[in-house]
């Protein structure tokens, strides 16, 4: 249910930097430990689009695997099930190298003709 | 017409991150610290503030409450009767009611909150494992209630909310007895997600374990003093 806000968020962001043009295309980068199901996210982000420039966007979810390191032995390793403890040392000191992520990494909008000769590549 | 790629490179929840920073330079100023309290609809927030935040007024701790709720105000209701002050907020403005709390609602709340005459605020927030982890309101400690009634699972099932607390509170203990449930489990479950939590084992009901609890959140509150 989250998916819902997560949406909203994303749209508000979106069309923050959309600056009233039409957008085409968003995409994400989100961790897997934000626990996002990403199906839910495109139907709401469908829904709470809806009526504003981010209608009819496309979104692209590129999934940033969660990464840990081990503080004490600095051995780096990515999960794939909420263990966060050292293979080697044991319960201890653990950072989260990726995986958190819920960044808007960028988004393509529909620009005039002669806008787009200036916009940057 | 011709596409533009436009690099953003921005967090989504930005917007309530700069919010929850407002609301934290306000606690701050007060001097006031702030935990945000989560668990599943039922394990026993409420109950457990009743519990426990009568004696806080004999460890010179000044305590409020603001309760998240989407409807009703039973919870803040049970809060006032302790002579402490309590604020309700509601979250069904709008279609439905929100699951959260979001920086933005608390901070429509913040008038109403007493800040100068309080050194604690519990943010009790609506009961949900998911959403609340989301969502910073500009706490300075978050925490987590849950119960023997739910599985020991629940730590693998909701990695991010367990994760997010520096205290798990594993309430219902009383109950025990009379259920299948391998409380050690939990814990190491809840050990496994985020090796840093302290757990404490409470029963709200009959009062064993709170005192850990009362402890805990005068530690908690002292933090505002120490870092002024």
């Amino acid at each position: 249910m989250h998916e819902f806000d997560l949406s909203s968020a994303i749209v508000a962001t979106v069309r923050k930097h959309a600056e009233g043009r039409q957008v085409t295309h968003v995409t994400l980068r989100i961790g897997r430990l934000r626990q996002v199901v990403k199906d839910t996210l495109e139907f709401y982000f469908a829904i709470v689009g809806k009526d504003t420039n981010c209608e009819g966007a496309s979104l692209e979810i590129i999934d940033v695997p969660a990464a840990l390191r081990c503080t004490n032995c600095k051995k780096e390793w990515e999960i794939e099930i909420p263990a966060f403890i050292c293979p080697d040392c044991g319960p201890g000191a653990v950072e989260v190298m990726t995986g958190e992520e819920f960044m808007v990494e960028s988004i393509e909008v529909e620009d005039e003709e002669d806008a787009a000769c200036t916009a940057p590549r | 017409m011709h596409r533009t790629k436009v690099r953003v490179v921005e967090d989504a929840l930005d917007a309530n991150n700069t919010i929850a920073g407002a609301n934290r330079s306000d606690f701050d100023r007060a001097g006031v610290t702030v935990v945000n309290l989560m668990s599943a609809p039922g394990a026993g927030k409420t109950t457990l503030l009743e519990r426990s935040l009568d004696g806080l007024a004999d460890a010179g701790v000044r305590v409020g409450v603001l309760e998240g709720d989407v409807a009703g105000s039973f919870d803040a209701d049970r809060i006032s009767v302790l002579h402490i002050p309590v604020v309700q907020l509601n979250t069904d403005n709008g279609f439905g009611g929100e699951c959260h709390l979001d920086a933005n609602m608390v901070r429509s709340a913040l008038p109403a909150v007493p800040l100068d005459d309080i050194d604690l605020l519990l943010v009790e927030n609506v009961g949900n494992l998911v959403c609340p982890a989301e969502f910073r309101i500009g706490e300075d400690a978050k925490m987590m209630v849950c119960s023997v009634t739910e599985g020991e699972d629940k730590p693998l099932k909701y990695p991010l909310m367990f994760r997010s607390c520096e205290l798990v509170v594993i309430n219902k203990i009383d109950l025990l007895e009379h259920l299948d449930f391998d409380i050690d489990r939990l814990e190491a479950n809840i050990l496994q997600v985020n090796p840093d939590a302290t757990v404490m084992r409470v029963s709200a009901k009959t009062g064993e374990g709170v005192d850990a609890f009362r402890e805990w959140m005068a530690s908690v509150s002292a933090r505002a003093g120490a870092a002024a």
